[in-house]
């Protein structure tokens, strides 16, 4: 057999730098490597110091495609340190923000990351000529769930209307409306989407691999927003509180990414893991569209996470009209969020587009923050994808160096990896 | 004539920039009647070393970054810092305020020492390489950044607000932050943002930078009348432009 030696510094088409080492010799493989090599930008130690009303404007930045979940992370802990009550109405109004940055990332992955590869194209700029209407229900997907979050957050990326104890400013009911209005027209698209995945689904490689799986668990509820930690390894769930328990996070010497394990060597988070957890409760649209591709509880394909995306576009979606129902039939009540420094320290924890997301402050008398620990969703998942890799080579040794790339680069990809969110390095070799 | 080849390159940073780029949506595809992008590795596959318009997003962390930049910037006729961390370091600069040590202790503790964990003092790409133009902001103004790319290909100079917030927040109508007993950088970042913090009831964190020649005195006696001190006023600088706000002072 041929000699592989695939190299592939910083993965195209992802969130931040990755690296891929494969050497084998004579059907033996002697090096298989998923390389994060970022230099951290320490965010915990940045953020020592400043204000309790700064901390979500500091760590938004961690990451851009996922600055609403990070900012509602970072918000709820803060709430709880400072011992903060909120109303219903800003709770369904965050749910809602967060329901339109998952439906973003997820439209963005699938739409424009994932999608050249399944139509054998490099980016989606030539797809624009080669299947321009598959690429316009993409926009029109993409740019709804933008101006989603640009109604309750101010704006599309790093929102600026969540405080600590409310919002800063609130969409009017008409705007609220309206946008229940394009979402009940945008599950059309969604089915559009779903139905081209669908046509392109045997693209994606069958490999299967064991693999505990962890996400948010809220009964009755797929959950991306509120509940206890749950892994398909146990039945019992882990509060929140305890998620250092569950991550048990350490440093490797191929990652400045540190990488965690639970019950086994690595476990899983993301769209995938949360379906495992929960898609029984999926809503009746989201079902419908699990059910096209027969995707199943217990599904362990890495690959099928783009899948699990699709069925979440089409979740968020509908639990969305729920609670704009919900909200519209109470009007919107005028807030003003008043909130006095205390000591204390709390958590929050939420579902990032690419899995479950920790973030933990503590907070002195003056609500200066003493003390901050975030444990990210893609640190989460580099342990599992060297898992896969160890798992998926052997078994395609034989397909030739450019393919085993391939099929690697997709494997990452479908991991949907936000590897800034976490550290950030750069390669001088690439150049 | 032919299209200007672009390449767009992210150091540190959240990508949110490149993302302001995605979110162009169908804009997106009359760029490309002007432009050839050559090299955009969160968007492409494709990749390229002859580019006539770098455009850097992030901030340079590493020596080995900044001898990419070094590469980078001999390679392209024009180069644009894209966002607040490439223009002025932005959130990243916080590390700044404390030795690299302790900073790399608190995140990494007992393995701080290994070298790949290995970190510099924060810096903006014009600290390290000549920048041609900068589109300001965290994350940048879409339409700003369309704008000096249009400039650019047609060979015109962009013209980049060097008023304060203030006057685009006066002009949407908005009640002063300081009002309501906030502290907000307006009266000496830099506009072309629209206002857009304070017209969703939030305070002006500074993300454009400082304004050129900002108007200290004036923002002394705004802090006076509302009560405020410099301190005050320094602990909100320093966000996004910490060392700045030490030169200014």
């Amino acid at each position: 057999m041929a000699k592989i030696n695939i190299d592939v510094h910083h993965v195209t088409r992802v969130e931040g730098h990755g690296n891929i080492r494969v050497r084998a010799n004579d059907g033996t493989i002697e090096e298989v490597q998923w390389q994060v090599p970022e230099a951290p930008r320490f965010f915990e130690a940045m953020v020592r110091g400043r204000s309790f009303e700064d901390i979500q404007t500091i760590v938004s930045r961690i990451c851009g495609i996922c600055s609403v979940t990070h900012s509602l992370a970072a918000t709820k802990a803060v709430e709880e340190a400072l011992g903060v009550e909120i109303s219903e109405q800003t709770d369904i109004l965050r749910i809602l923000m967060h329901y339109g940055e998952q439906l973003e990332s997820h439209s963005l992955h699938v739409g424009y990351l994932v999608a050249p590869d399944l139509l054998g194209q490099k980016s989606v700029v030539p797809l624009a000529a080669s299947h321009p209407d598959v690429v316009k229900t993409i926009i029109k997907i993409h740019r709804l769930s933008n101006e989603w979050m640009e109604l309750i957050g101010g704006r599309m990326t790093h929102p600026v209307t969540i405080k600590p104890g409310g919002f800063s400013k609130l969409p009017k009911e008409k705007e609220l409306r309206d946008l229940k209005n394009r979402l009940t027209d945008i599950i059309g698209d969604l089915h559009i989407l779903a139905d081209v995945v669908l046509s392109l689904v045997d693209k994606l490689p069958d490999f299967k691999r064991d693999t505990e799986y962890i996400a948010l668990k809220q009964p009755e509820l797929y959950t991306f927003y509120h509940g206890n930690i749950a892994s398909t390894d146990t039945p019992k769930v882990v509060d929140i509180h305890q998620f250092e328990s569950v991550a048990n996070e350490y440093v490797t010497p191929h990652s400045t990414a540190k990488w965690t394990k639970w019950h086994r060597e690595s476990y899983a988070v993301g769209a995938l893991a949360r379906f495992n957890i929960n898609g029984d409760l999926l809503l009746p649209e989201a079902k419908k569209t699990a059910g096209k591709f027969g995707l199943s509880k217990g599904t362990c394909n890495p690959y099928m996470n783009n899948v699990a995306q699709v069925v979440e576009c089409v979740q968020v979606v509908e639990h969305s009209l729920e609670l704009l129902d919900k909200l519209l039939s109470k009007g919107i009540v005028p807030e003003i969020p008043k909130v006095e420094p205390k000591a204390g320290e709390g958590v929050g924890c939420v579902e990032a587009p690419r899995g479950i997301l920790f973030h933990r402050y503590a907070f002195n008398g003056k609500g200066e923050c003493i003390r901050a620990n975030i444990c990210i969703p893609t640190n989460q998942n580099h342990a599992n994808i060297q898992k896969d890799f160890e798992a998926i080579v052997p078994q395609i040794l034989d397909q030739g160096q450019d393919q085993i790339r391939l099929l690697l680069e997709m494997l990452v990809r479908a991991y949907d990896p936000c590897i800034s969110c976490s550290t950030h390095y750069l390669d001088v070799e690439f150049v | 004539m032919s299209k200007p080849r672009v390449a767009i390159f992210d150091f540190a940073c959240c990508e949110g920039c490149q993302l302001q780029i995605v979110n162009l949506e169908e804009e997106i595809l009359n760029l490309l009647d002007i432009i050839q992008p050559v090299e955009w590795r969160e968007a492409m596959s494709e990749q390229s070393t002859e580019y006539d318009i770098a455009i850097i997003e992030g901030s340079i962390t590493r020596a080995e970054d900044e001898e990419r930049l070094k590469k980078i910037r001999e390679r392209a006729k024009i180069l644009i810092a894209l966002g607040a961390c490439a223009t002025i370091g932005g959130v990243n600069k916080l590390k700044n305020l404390f030795p690299l040590q302790d900073v790399r202790e608190i995140v990494y503790a007992k393995h701080a020492d290994m070298p790949h964990l290995n970190t510099m003092a924060t810096k903006a790409v014009d600290e390290v390489v000549k920048v041609d133009y900068k589109v300001h902001g965290c994350p940048i103004d879409k339409r700003e950044f369309t704008y000096i790319l249009r400039c650019l290909v047609l060979g015109e100079k962009p013209v980049v607000p060097s008023f304060p917030v203030c006057v685009e927040c006066k002009k949407n109508g908005n009640i002063c932050r300081f009002e309501y007993n906030e502290i907000c950088l307006g009266p000496i970042t830099r506009a072309g943002c629209g206002a857009k913090c304070p017209s969703n009831g939030a305070w002006c964190f500074g993300c454009r930078g400082l304004v050129d020649n900002p108007n200290v005195n004036a923002a002394k006696d705004v802090m006076d009348t509302y009560g405020k001190t410099v301190d005050d006023l320094k602990a909100k600088i320093l966000l996004f432009n910490f060392e700045q706000e030490q030169v200014n002072g």
